[in-house]
C-alpha cells in the first residue's frame, strides 16, 4: 500500500505517517505543495493520499480536481483545518472520498482511513 | 468587535490545545490591547481575508512554546529551527481554521501561516482594528492569542440592513 501525504507542514506530515507507520503503512511519499504532488504520483502511482487544503503554490482542492482528470478511482482524504460544511461538500464535488477536520485524534484519523480504503475496496 | 467574534477562538485553542496536546486551556478575560509591540518572544501569525479582514496571533514565551511544540511533534527543537516555527505555524492555523468554521454564513478565508521570533517585535494591525488579547493558562506556561478582526464593509452594511 502506498501513501501519498501533501501537506506543506512537515509537522503534520510526521503526526499522519506516525498513524500510518501504526496502522502499518510504511510506504510513503511527501510532497509540501499540490504541485510538488502533482509531480510524483506518476512516479510513486499512490494506493491513497492524504490532502491537506491550504498550502502555497497549489492548494489541496486544485490538486484533487487535477488528479482527478486523470484518476477517478484512487481514494483520497481531505486532511484540513478548513471545517464549514460548505468547504466539505466543495471537497467532496472535486472528488475526495473522505474528510477529516483539523485538530485530529490518531484514533479519529486511523479510523477515517481505514473506512476510507474499505468502501474503495483496497486491502492493506 | 463584539463578544461573538470572540467565542470561537476560545473554543478553538481549547479544542486544539486538548485534542493535539491533551493539554487543558484555562482561559482569562479578554481585554484589548494597546500598542502593537509584541506580547511574548514567539508569534504565530495567520491573515484574515473576505468577509472578515484582520489577523490572528498565537503570542507565546519560547519556553511555553518549545513544550507546546514537544507535545505536537514528539519531540524537541531548538527555538530557531525550521522544525519549530512549522510546528508553531500548524498550531495557529488549526486554531484559526477551527475558529472559522463558527463564522457562519461568512465567507472567510485564512492565510498559510508566518512565525516570528525575537524579542520585542512588532506586529502590525490594519488601521481602526481593535486587537483582543485572550490570555489561557496552560500547564507549558501562559500564551496569548491575539485577535484582530473587523467585518469588510460590503458585509457590515448588509449586517446593519438586515437588523434594520
Amino acid at each position: 500500500m502506498k501513501i501519498l501525504l501533501i501537506d506543506d507542514s512537515k509537522t503534520m506530515r510526521n503526526i499522519q505517517k506516525s498513524v500510518l507507520k501504526q496502522l502499518g503503512y510504511t510506504e510513503i511519499e511527501e510532497a509540501c505543495d499540490g504541485q510538488d504532488a502533482l509531480s510524483k504520483v506518476g512516479a510513486f502511482q499512490p494506493d491513497l493520499c492524504l490532502v491537506d487544503w491550504n498550502m502555497p503554490v497549489m492548494d489541496g482542492l486544485t490538486f484533487v480536481k487535477n488528479f482527478r482528470q486523470n484518476d477517478k478511482t484512487t481514494p483520497l482524504i481531505m486532511v484540513t483545518t478548513e471545517a464549514e460544511k460548505s468547504r466539505v461538500i466543495e471537497a467532496i464535488k472535486a472528488g475526495v472520498n473522505n474528510y477529516v477536520v483539523k485538530p485530529f485524534t490518531p484514533d479519529l484519523l486511523s479510523e477515517r482511513i481505514t473506512e476510507t480504503l474499505a468502501k474503495c475496496s483496497i486491502g492493506s | 468587535m463584539d463578544a461573538s467574534m470572540i467565542s470561537p477562538f476560545v473554543s478553538a485553542i481549547q479544542n486544539v490545545f486538548s485534542t493535539m496536546f491533551q493539554l487543558p486551556v484555562e482561559v482569562g478575560e479578554p481585554k484589548i490591547k494597546s500598542g502593537h509591540k509584541s506580547t511574548h518572544d514567539v508569534s504565530g501569525i495567520i491573515g484574515v481575508s473576505g468577509e472578515m479582514t484582520g489577523t490572528i496571533v498565537l503570542s507565546m514565551p519560547s519556553n511555553a512554546a518549545s513544550s507546546i511544540v514537544s507535545l505536537l511533534a514528539g519531540m524537541e527543537f531548538e527555538v530557531d529551527s525550521p522544525d519549530f516555527a512549522d510546528a508553531v505555524g500548524e498550531i495557529v492555523n488549526m486554531i484559526s481554521g477551527n475558529a472559522k468554521a463558527e463564522f457562519q454564513r461568512r465567507d472567510v478565508s485564512i492565510s498559510c501561516p508566518s512565525v516570528v521570533i525575537g524579542s520585542g517585535h512588532t506586529i502590525a494591525v490594519p488601521t481602526g482594528t481593535p486587537c483582543v488579547m485572550i490570555p489561557c493558562a496552560t500547564d507549558c506556561g501562559e500564551v496569548v492569542l491575539e485577535v484582530a478582526l473587523r467585518e469588510t464593509e460590503a458585509q457590515a452594511t448588509e449586517q446593519s440592513s438586515a437588523a434594520a
